[in-house]
């Protein structure tokens, strides 16, 4: 039954959160963006105390539910390891079995990853953390192959007539993010195969962190020492090679509840239950067992309590960088990679991205671009925008909305509409009016606030002019200019989005009661 | 005739004068318009209203012109192309008026058109242009197929032998794949061209624009006007007008509800008279939007509105 539960749950958040990365024509509500909220990693770097409440007491009383129900990259091993299991026949079907956790790398890597961050390159977090792992194979591997087959329908529908679904251009963003993505899903899919969930207990940092509250959790798969028969059935269906069926014990802090275990066993000799009870019931039976129980709730609470004093290092250092704007100043370049709109502060929007791609998923003009070096090594793939094949919309804020660790913060239309994300620059050398004295006036055309307007010239000829202030950064200047080889207009980036000001004229009421001809 | 047949006329065509127009004697006319042979006593060039509302305008003169059966006719595949450029709503005027689009293309149907599409090559995202301008929900209301125009394989090569600059272009396969095509911009100021109307209005049919912008942006537009399939009719909405910072304008400052509407099937003849319409709300001397000259010269139309026969209608 618990099994069953945590399969449909599973199974209900991993289809929506695929469909959810995929979706490029806005068919899902986007509100849909709460099931990035509610992922460990994003709750920890957006400051959501809330969801962090939530999933840190959901451990703490269930266990490590998080890594099998709601963790998309757990459910994708689930699905590998089922998919072997279905491959293979009876007989040759695979067993898991006991190992000993390898407790120096979980420590390792989630140490790494604690102590990069803090030194600012958020970079390994991204790396790592499962969510935007999963982040990225939804954009780079698995969003182009649903676009591939939407053009498939389009170019059969279309033809008969049918507009349903249109053709739609599918852009190669980032060479690196798509061979990475391919590497990781490769890679943890082998992990998966061979080894169940190795990964989610030696490598990934969530793993380790919430094994270190579900070693203690109140509600815990355990032995019933009268009915277990030793047979060792439980352990060879064990994903997490956690269970030790010979001591009757079971490693909680790698235990991901997935219930296979309790499935399996014909004898009930495996349960979920509350410690209360557990205790009460042995502590007639065994002593040492008990005091064994209590030197390692001693070691226990130890690591409990290391840790919960360095995540609040963390959460500190995030809310006074949030408060007090601390941290390295970054060199001034010569050519700033443009944040997106909602990052406000390269130094916020740095420490909190770890490169989900979610904003890259989302943005409908396709013009967010997972950067490389543009941002320093500790940004790599951060994103940034690109106006070779669009520009940013000037009502749209789509990418601040769905972004779940506040790097990117929500704005309304209204705030977008008064921030300055990059500033325009222009070179009239290169412009076609004062080369080529014809006509132009493209990058005017696009210009939401006419920082960019045309300005009488010679012969009749307007050329442009610029008022930095007013300009959005929008670059829809940039992306229009025509002018070959090289733009005579674009959009310089900036470390900090600030605040422009706008004046409007008043609306004129013009009667007209005669033709003019 | 004796005094009582004299009175009773009287009474009669003062009964007849009162009938006030409505839609069906409008689509009655057209229809018997239709299925004579003989056209009607006036044929005018160029029909101007104004006041009303853009449905109504519409009407009054399309029946000045003889009905919409006078150039579509039953069976034919017709493509109404409108402005849809911009991502805005109806209000700004940067689009051309989705209530005109509609009854445009009722029309069509009413004058047993098979088949009505509409498309622009859009400068903003198609999507957000199509569905925000309010002509996507529009024309489908009416049941026109409303289709994409935003990637290249969708546009096929054409040749323009009486172009200078414009040699060649890639026009749209809904407009050459047609059997009569309809123009309806909005009439808007444009920083660039000076003026966006009719013959602007034709860089929506064709892929590469930006080659426009770097060649001798007013001369490819007279350039285009040279397309050998020119639209049947010319409909330039000035229900709004756009009199600053256009084409896309920055808010409801920049707008004129100016309530006019010009029909021609002479390119160049509705962009003067709609410029010199537009002259009263904002100088724009003729001599400045360069592309109508030299349209006029490669004979796409003329600007002599002298020699023309005009109707003005006021509502």
């Amino acid at each position: 039954m618990l099994k069953k539960i945590r399969i449909s749950v599973s199974i209900l958040f991993l289809l929506l959160i695929c469909l959810y990365f995929v979706d490029f024509s806005g068919l899902l509500s986007n509100k849909l963006h709460f099931l990035g909220e509610i992922q460990l990693i994003p709750a920890i770097l957006s400051l959501n105390w809330l969801v962090l409440l939530i999933l840190l007491l959901l451990t703490f009383i269930f266990g490590r539910i998080y890594c099998s129900s709601v963790c998309p990259l757990g459910i994708y091993q689930d699905i590998v390891s089922w998919l072997r299991k279905r491959l293979s026949n009876k007989k040759h079907r695979r067993k898991y079995k006991y190992l000993k956790p390898l407790n120096i790398l979980r420590w390792l890597f989630l140490g790494i990853t604690v102590i990069a961050f803090i030194f600012g390159f958020t970079f390994l977090i991204g790396l790592l953390d499962p969510y935007s792992i999963f982040g990225r194979i939804m954009v780079h591997i698995f969003k182009p192959v649903y676009m591939a087959g939407n053009n498939i329908l389009a170019s059969v529908l279309n033809p008969m007539g049918n507009y349903t679904f249109y053709t739609v251009t599918i852009y190669l963003l980032s060479i690196m993010s798509t061979v990475l993505s391919l590497i990781m899903i490769l890679l943890i899919g082998i992990l998966s195969w061979n080894n169940g969930r190795i990964y989610c207990n030696t490598v990934c940092p969530v793993g380790t962190f919430l094994g270190l509250i579900s070693k203690f959790s109140i509600y815990q798969i355990r032995f019933d020492k009268v009915k277990c028969t030793l047979c060792g059935k439980c352990a060879r269906e064990c994903k997490a090679s956690c269970i030790d069926f010979r001591n009757m014990k079971v490693d909680t802090s790698r235990c991901i509840n997935c219930f296979n275990c309790i499935e399996a066993c014909s004898e009930n000799g495996l349960q979920y239950k509350s410690s209360i009870m557990g205790h009460s019931r042995e502590k007639a039976d065994n002593h040492q067992h008990n005091s064994e129980v209590s030197n390692v709730t001693f070691n226990n609470r130890r690591r409990f309590l290391t840790l919960t004093f360095a995540t609040s290092l963390l959460s500190i250092k995030l809310f006074a960088d949030k408060v007090l704007h601390l941290g390295e100043k970054k060199d001034v370049k010569r050519k700033k990679p443009i944040m997106p709109p909602g990052a406000m502060d390269i130094n916020k929007f740095s420490r909190q991205c770890t490169s989900c791609h979610l904003c890259v998923s989302k943005c409908p003009a396709q013009i967010i671009e997972p950067s490389l070096f543009e941002y320093g090594i500790g940004g790599i793939m951060q994103p940034m925008l690109n106006f070779t094949n669009q520009f940013c919309n000037y009502d749209c804020t789509i990418c601040t909305d769905v972004c779940p660790t506040g790097a990117l913060s929500s704005i309304t239309k209204e705030t977008k509409h008064h921030t300055q994300i990059g500033r325009v620059q222009l070179y009239l050398e290169n412009c076609i009016v004062y080369t080529d004295e014809t006509s132009c006036g493209a990058c005017s055309e696009h210009c939401p606030t006419q920082a960019v307007h045309m300005i009488p010239y010679k012969n009749h000829l307007t050329i442009p002019e610029i008022n930095q202030e007013i300009c959005v950064g929008c670059g829809g200047c940039e992306f229009i200019c025509p002018a070959l080889p090289w733009k005579a207009i674009f959009v310089e980036g900036q470390d900090k989005h600030t605040n422009i000001v706008l004046e409007f004229e008043k609306k004129e009421e013009i009667e007209l009661d005669d033709f003019g001809f | 005739m004796d005094r009582r047949d004299f009175l009773k006329s009287i009474a009669l065509a003062g009964a007849v004068a009162t009938i006030r127009d409505n839609k069906a004697m409008t689509l009655m006319s057209q229809h018997f318009n239709g299925q004579s042979s003989t056209t009607p006593a006036e044929t005018y060039d160029l029909v101007a209203v104004l006041g009303g509302e853009p449905t109504t305008m519409f009407q009054k003169a399309i029946s000045e012109l003889g009905g919409m059966s006078k150039f579509v006719s039953k069976g034919q595949k017709v493509v109404v192309k409108p402005n849809i450029g911009w991502d805005k709503t109806p209000d700004l005027a940067a689009n051309t008026n989705p209530d005109l689009i509609k009854e445009i293309i009722k029309q069509c149907y009413d004058a047993g058109a098979s088949e009505v599409i509409v498309f622009d090559h859009t400068c903003d995202d198609w999507r957000k242009c199509y569905t925000n301008s309010g002509i996507e929900a529009a024309a489908k209301a009416v049941g026109a197929k409303v289709i994409p125009a935003d990637l290249e394989s969708y546009y096929n090569k054409v040749d323009l032998p009486k172009a200078q600059t414009l040699k060649t272009a890639k026009i749209h396969k809904a407009i050459l794949e047609s059997d009569v095509w309809i123009n309806v911009p909005v009439l808007k100021n444009h920083g660039g061209a000076k003026m966006s109307i009719a013959m602007k209005n034709l860089m929506g049919i064709v892929w590469d624009r930006r080659y426009f912008h770097a060649n001798n942006l007013q001369q490819c537009i007279a350039d285009i006007s040279t397309f050998s399939k020119r639209p049947v009719l010319n409909i330039v909405d000035a229900y709004r007008v756009m009199k600053d910072n256009g084409p896309r304008g920055r808010n409801e400052a920049d707008v004129v509800l100016s309530k006019a509407l010009f029909i021609s099937q002479d390119i160049v003849a509705v962009d003067t008279a709609a410029t010199n319409f537009f002259n009263q709300i904002r100088e724009m001397p003729l001599e400045d939007i360069k592309y109508i000259s030299m349209a006029d010269k490669l004979n796409s139309g003329t600007m002599q509105l002298n020699k023309l026969k005009i109707k003005r209608i006021r509502i």
